[in-house]
């Protein structure tokens, strides 16, 4: 061994992702319009520059959906954006949309080895750029392959269905949308906020679905006004999609969960969103959101709804969650700017009853202080309530974000459909068929409440399984 | 987009409207409800199925003009029409041969009880009416309650015609005169629908009332429309909108209709100044 020093390799600092222009917390909490401003291009061509082009890409496989991201990112580098942006759409058919919304940091940029010693490359900003350069300079609708005579009704116009129908709709069927909503999108029109997901570009997509020949009928409550079995019998659909999401709110089990300021997430933002209640009275709906308002729950939705608050006006706006905030299931940049929103966090905070006046209005909430035991079946570990901790969160207005159930409707009014016991629905991996031949099953009705990309790729493996069982079936006749 | 292909004004604020919606009139059921959304900036809004012709394709629909959508509604005229009308919605109303049935409409909630009314006549019930209203002018399906009934009474809290006093006053009369009734129906303000259960529930008479509650969706999704009932958390939108009355919490269900008091008046107001003071 010598004792001589090797010169120590100079190795540079590890880098940061470049960073996205956004709008100043200070300014953004008094609108709805986005926050992120997306790169331009002289940004989008600088990360770029930094991917690594890996001869064993490991993105890839962290996307749901497969996207070729080495690919798409190599068309950056090459300033083709309208090519890169063509070859994102051969597996994703919604980029703008998961090039915003999509949990990055746990998906492809988590297996990004660039990320090992840096910042991961910033796929998802890259995305979100190629997507928006391509939409605000019109796309050509791909080849459509001639109409096969059959016909496929989807019900439900979230992520799952969108994708379902539009890659039916290139293989040649003529596919029909169900919506009970007035508007087609799902989460993406009454859930997520304006300020993070702008409509325009959900309304963009459906308008190319549209185009690409689906029929989209609103205000159709499937197992209402039709039934599954119906739509197959009696209106001649070769196969039915159900893509229904979770969408039934969960509410805890505490006194005080009915008074008048207790709302559902769900029905807050859908007040907001869908309805444009923030454009009261210009628009008919109304919000009301006092000084104080608490939101229960850790996960996008409880951001949201926190973030929705503080634009309404309120004064101070605190999350309160059980755990601490690693286990947030959360994406990383909306707690983020949550938190440089002024958003309070009381976490390891569980509510024990919500306190109402004599009116029913809402004067404070009682929570406990709680500690984290040993992990739980998913993992996290288990929060644990702290004896005599009990506090009042002086507050007027409660959100209660806990989590979605599926809703119900379409499996109670389907004979022979067989679901779990949280009520979602049982189907083939594989195929995306349910335990009725004929009807298939994918996105947060068969998953519970998950994420826009797993709906997409359950939208996509079912679009498949259709056209193998209708392949077969019409060769067998 | 649904054709309003009649309307008739009832009374000076309420009003009928058969719209064509022939896929909602192919199924639904008395006691099932419509969301309603009259223009693009409209709110979403419940209305009770009052009739349907399944032959025509058309629902009924009848409103009392409460605040802005409802007068929003009503400025619209035969050959015009509403944005949305998304239904069935709700659990039909449980029609069955209990014996005698006491259907109890008020104000405007008539148009719903007479469907629900005809329905128990048509099961071979024997069947009491009650329409019961502030005024004589406000008395709503009168001569069709009438035709369908087996006794009718009419209140007034005036006077002006029949009974002097509320449905309850009628209600509370035959329950002491030892009749034997065996379910009672309600329909009407919640006020009503809770003073109604109160006269029945020493006897025990089973009582179904039909919640107003207010909703986003009607479809279970924003849980607006939450009730307690037995003591249980039930969504009046999927679970109902008909309960048991002596099990409902009728003072939680009142709080939370005044929940946009306040903001309902402002849409009103700006609506009225736009609109020369309404109609
Ligand atoms: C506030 C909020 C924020 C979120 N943020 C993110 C995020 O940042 N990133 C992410 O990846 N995921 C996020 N999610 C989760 C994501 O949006 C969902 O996982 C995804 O939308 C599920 O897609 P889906 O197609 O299965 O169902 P949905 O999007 O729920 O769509 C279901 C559709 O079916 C309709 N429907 C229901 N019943 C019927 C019926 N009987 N007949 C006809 N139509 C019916 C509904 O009206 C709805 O339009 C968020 C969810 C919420 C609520």
């Amino acid at each position: 061994m010598s004792d001589e020093k090797k010169p120590k390799r100079q190795r540079k600092p590890p880098t940061k992702k470049v960073p996205m222009p956004e709008q100043d917390p200070m300014e953004r909490i008094h609108n709805f319009n986005e926050v992120a401003l997306g790169y331009t291009v002289e940004l989008a061509v600088a990360e770029a520059e930094k991917c690594l082009q890996c001869r064993n890409p490991r993105c890839v496989s962290g996307c749901p959906v497969e996207v070729p991201i080495k690919d798409f990112i190599a068309l950056i580098r090459e300033g083709d954006f309208m090519g890169a942006a063509a070859k994102i759409k051969e597996t994703n058919s919604l980029p703008a949309i998961c090039g915003r919304v999509c949990p990055q940091e746990t998906q492809c940029e988590a297996k990004c080895i660039y990320g090992i010693r840096n910042e991961p490359i910033a796929i998802g900003r890259l995305e979100r750029f190629v997507a928006d350069y391509a939409r605000e300079r019109g796309e050509e609708l791909p080849e459509i392959a001639p109409k096969n005579g059959l016909r496929v009704a989807i019900v439900g116009s979230g992520p799952a269905g969108l994708t379902c129908a539009g890659d039916l709709a290139k293989l040649g069927y003529e596919v029909t949308i169900f919506e009970a909503f007035h508007k087609p999108g799902g989460v993406l029109v009454y859930g997520i906020p304006e300020f993070r997901l702008p409509k325009e570009i959900v309304a963009k997509e459906v308008d190319y679905l549209e185009r690409l020949g689906v029929e989209i009928k609103c205000n159709y409550v499937i197992g209402k006004i039709r039934t599954i079995d119906q739509l197959l019998n009696d209106d001649d659909y070769d196969a039915v999609f159900i893509g229904t999401g979770a969408g039934h709110p969960n509410f805890l089990r505490i006194p005080g969960m009915n008074l008048v300021d207790v709302y559902s997430a769900n029905e807050f933002l859908t007040r907001v969103n869908l309805m444009k209640a923030y454009k009261f009275p210009e628009y008919d709906t109304p919000v009301r959101v006092g000084r104080r308002v608490a939101v229960i729950g850790g996960g996008n939705v409880a951001m949201d709804a926190a973030r929705t608050a503080l634009r309404l006006g309120a004064e101070e706006v605190f999350i309160v969650y059980r755990r601490s905030r690693e286990e947030m299931p959360a994406r990383v940049e909306e707690v983020d700017h949550a938190e440089e929103e002024g958003i309070k966090f009381q976490l390891l905070t569980n509510p024990v009853e919500v306190l109402g006046d004599e009116k029913g209005n809402v004067i404070g909430m009682t929570c406990v202080r709680m500690k984290l035991g040993e992990p739980d079946e998913s993992g996290r570990r288990r929060p644990i309530p702290i004896p005599n901790s009990e506090f009042v969160i002086d507050c007027d207005t409660v959100i209660v974000a806990i989590g979605n159930s599926p809703n119900p409707i379409v499996p109670s009014t389907t004979p022979g459909l067989e679901t779990t016991k949280w009520g979602t629905i049982v189907i083939d991996e594989e195929t995306g068929m349910t335990s009725r031949e004929g009807v298939f099953a994918g996105g947060d009705i068969v998953t519970g409440a998950a994420t826009v990309i797993s709906a997409m790729g359950a939208g996509k493996r079912a679009a498949r399984g259709i056209h193998e069982y209708l392949t077969k079936k019409r060769n067998k006749q | 987009m649904y054709k309003i292909v009649r309307k008739k004004v009832l009374n000076p604020v309420v009003k009928l409207m058969e719209v064509s919606a022939p896929d909602v009139a192919n199924v639904c059921q008395p006691g099932q409800f419509i969301m309603i959304r009259v223009n693009e900036t409209g709110e979403r809004f419940p209305l009770t199925v009052a009739d349907f012709d399944r032959e025509k394709g058309t629902v009924t629909i009848v409103f009392q003009e409460v605040g802005k959508s409802t007068r929003l509604l009503g400025t619209l005229n035969e050959g015009d029409y509403i944005l949305d009308f998304t239904g069935p919605l709700g659990r039909p109303t449980h029609i069955e041969k209990y014996g005698t049935v006491c259907v109890v409409g008020g104000g405007c909630g008539t148009a719903i009880a007479y469907p629900v009314a005809r329905a128990f006549k048509e099961a071979g019930n024997y069947v009491i009416t009650i329409n019961g209203a502030r005024t004589m002018d406000l008395l709503i399906y009168r001569k069709e309650m009438q035709e369908i009934s087996d006794e009718f009474y009419e209140t007034t809290d005036d006077g002006s015609c029949g009974v002097h006093g509320f449905v309850t006053t009628v209600l509370g009369d035959l329950i002491q005169k030892g009749r034997k009734i065996d379910l009672v129906f309600a329909v009407g303000p919640a006020i009503m629908m809770k003073f109604v259960a109160k006269t029945t529930e020493p006897s025990g008479i089973k009582t179904i009332v039909s919640l107003n509650s207010i909703m986003v969706d009607g479809t279970g999704m924003c849980g607006a429309c939450r009730v307690t009932v037995g003591g249980q958390m039930k969504f009046a939108c999927v679970d109902g909108p008909e309960f048991d009355g002596h099990q409902v919490d009728f003072n939680e269900l009142m709080g939370r209709l005044n929940a946009y008091r306040e903001q309902e008046q402002v849409a009103l107001e700006l609506w009225e100044k736009e609109h020369g003071g309404g109609k």
